[in-house]
């Protein structure tokens, strides 16, 4: 018999496409792109939640790597869209608008910064390492915003959604597809991380160090590895987010992006697999709600949050399956 | 160099020192409540606004400076201690995730508050009119008289920060409560009401920065966040806990971001066209206060005056 856990999860997951075919037959293309939106901060927070739930480190600065995959599409479409090469110095390249080289592009990108930041931060632990984070996201945040080159504070339009061999992005629903499917299969690459050998001693390094280190293993490198991958995940998902929205401006890399993947993780339930999507399907359901009843509906939010934080530390789904936190 | 442009050095020398020394307050109170209570408390940009807000609110009702001033501490402290009672008492004995994050709700929940009771468009505090020209100091040089009185004020408010700490009751109880709790509980010491108390305080502080540096820009809801992770920029580099630290840092913070603004396009000036010069430059300022923060990590990761 399958766990309410995992029953839960299923239902949840297969609820998105549920709404986004629904919203197709009733021809509301709005929803498909709620839909499509919850379904890419998913995947931006599964991404985190490699970092945070199983390795226990707090990042305050993933939208760092959200807004570096956003801007390698940004920059890689507005040159193939004004026909002028992108010069890098060492060599010169054509823009593309093609989503798979994009995909590559934001994830290679964002591997590397995952890669710096992660030996400066993880140098540290616990309020340092969540400071430090935070400092470098509004790093990048100010960086962007004084430079001048890709539209400085007031962000970088695409006109045409990029392109994918044999759909037709500009559908709604196939857009959704082709996000859907990409968040399956990274939900299923991060459900075997988890169970191998590395997200077992990443997942005992976060409980008990020492212990890992008995056994011959550097907990720095297994933290480090687990920050790379976390953060070329959401670099992804930046990807997607622009081209969903056709745009890239300075507040992906804001702070409070960065916070909002954390409230996802928490929301669904932190160290579950399907946290992330469960937090970030309620969010846009709730923002989408909620912005409709009040102006100030964020007040709302906060307080639903700080409900969560102090006495359902479970989240939505361990509520729902009457379990606490994996956490303790 | 010139004199005009050493006049220009020494001006944005003062300048820095004086968002330094903002900066100082907002750092104090943080590294304080983390020393002591072990709390992260990213709320703590919100208590800046409500100390604008509060001082805009009194100065527009009531025309005094001075009045506004006072009313930035009572009602951040008031604020600091209201919600130290209501959420952050629960928070001492959570991990750093669920601090994190119940504080990321106080910021939306005070935020959105803020926005609901004065609205979106910034408030304005006028800087007092006998505050409003500039001085002279000695070598000829003009310099605003308010950004002066800011610099005295922080200056005295830090030294007597320090005597609080190293002289009275109140400072020994703060220490002891830095390096061990169950101890000074066990010797009579109300621990929850020092708690809010040292809340209060920090508040307070954070509250009275909010008002100083609002007179210069706009008071407007989402200001104490850039602060904020500036303050914590400030506490990476000093040493959390250390409150020598915190003012080591914010003036090295204060100094590298305004002189860098300055210095970088001029000296980028002389490799490359005017222009191009001063984009990049200004990139190149904008990041750093965070490359100083990275070799500071390099060398000492937990901080200059940062123990274990």
């Amino acid at each position: 018999m399958m766990r309410r856990e995992t029953i839960l999860n299923l239902l949840v997951f297969l609820a998105l496409p549920a709404v986004a075919l629904a919203a197709l037959a009733l021809d509301e293309p709005f929803t498909i792109t709620l839909a499509t939106r919850a379904a890419i901060l998913a995947l931006a927070a599964v991404g985190l939640n490699l970092a945070l739930g199983l390795g226990g480190l707090v990042s305050l600065g993933h939208a760092v790597f959200f807004g570096l995959g956003g801007y390698a599409m940004g920059i890689l479409a507005s040159h193939a869209q004004s026909y002028a090469p992108l010069d890098l110095g060492l060599f010169v390249i054509d823009g593309t608008k093609s989503m798979p080289v994009i995909w590559l592009v934001a994830i290679s990108v964002s591997a590397l910064a995952a890669l710096l930041i992660g030996l400066l931060a993880l140098r540290t632990t616990g309020v340092y390492f969540i400071m430090i984070t935070l400092a470098f996201g509004q790093m990048f945040y100010y960086f962007t915003i004084s430079w001048p080159a890709y539209g400085g504070e007031d962000g970088l339009s695409i006109y045409v959604r990029n392109s994918f061999p044999g759909l037709n992005t500009l559908d709604p629903v196939q857009f959704f597809g082709l996000v859907f499917a990409l968040l399956a299969l990274v939900l299923w690459i991060m459900g075997r991380i988890e169970r191998s050998a590395f997200g077992l001693a990443l997942g005992t390094a976060r409980q008990n160090a020492t212990r890992v280190e008995t056994v011959g293993l550097s907990p720095f490198k297994l933290r480090l590895v687990a920050f790379v991958i976390s953060g070329a995940v959401t670099g992804l998902a930046g990807a997607l987010f622009a081209d969903l929205n056709r745009f890239v401006s300075p507040t992906m890399f804001s702070w409070q992006m960065s916070g909002e993947f954390i409230v996802f993780i928490v929301l669904g339930g932190i160290g579950r697999l399907f946290g992330p999507v469960v937090g970030a399907c309620l969010f846009v359901l709730l923002e989408h709600l909620l912005s409709g009843v009040s102006e100030f509906w964020l007040i709302y939010l906060g307080a639903i949050l700080l409900f969560v934080v102090l006495f359902a530390r479970g989240g939505v789904i361990g509520a729902l399956v009457g379990q606490g936190g994996r956490h303790e | 160099m010139g004199w005009m442009s050493a006049l220009l050095l020494i001006e944005q020398v003062l300048n820095g020192l004086q968002s330094g020394i903002m900066l100082f307050l907002m750092a104090a109170g943080l590294t304080l409540i983390f020393g002591v209570m072990g709390l992260i408390n990213l709320a703590h940009g919100s208590l800046y606004m409500i100390g604008a807000f509060a001082a805009a609110a009194v100065a527009g009702a009531t025309g005094s400076f001075v009045l506004a001033l006072a009313a930035s501490l009572v009602a951040a402290a008031a604020a600091g201690a209201v919600i130290e009672v209501a959420v952050i008492r629960r928070l001492y004995d959570r991990d750093h995730l669920d601090q994190v994050l119940a504080t990321f709700a106080l910021i939306l929940i005070l935020s959105e508050g803020t926005r609901w009771v004065f609205g979106s468009f910034p408030l304005y505090l006028d800087v007092p009119a006998a505050l409003a020209g500039p001085v002279t100091l000695p070598g000829g040089i003009q310099y605003p008289a308010y950004r002066l009185l800011i610099i005295v004020v922080g200056l005295l408010v830090a030294a007597g920060l320090f005597l609080l700490i190293a002289r009275t009751r109140i400072g020994i109880q703060i220490r002891a409560g830095e390096s061990d709790r169950e101890m000074i509980a066990a010797l009579g010491v109300d621990i929850s009401r020092l708690y809010t108390l040292v809340f209060a305080l920090g508040a307070a502080l954070a509250g009275l920065a909010g008002a100083l540096v609002g007179a210069i820009q706009s008071v407007q809801v989402g200001m104490g966040e850039p602060v904020l992770i500036l303050a914590f920029v400030v506490i990476v580099i000093g040493g959390i806990g250390s409150i020598k630290g915190a003012l080591v840092g914010a003036l090295l913070v204060g100094l590298t971001d305004t002189l860098g603004g300055v210095l970088l396009p001029l000296a980028l000036s002389g490799v490359m066209e005017a222009s191009a010069a001063t984009s990049v430059g200004s990139a190149l300022a904008s990041m750093s206060i965070y490359i100083l923060m990275a070799i500071v990590l390099i060398f000492r990761p937990t901080g200059l005056y940062g123990t274990a």
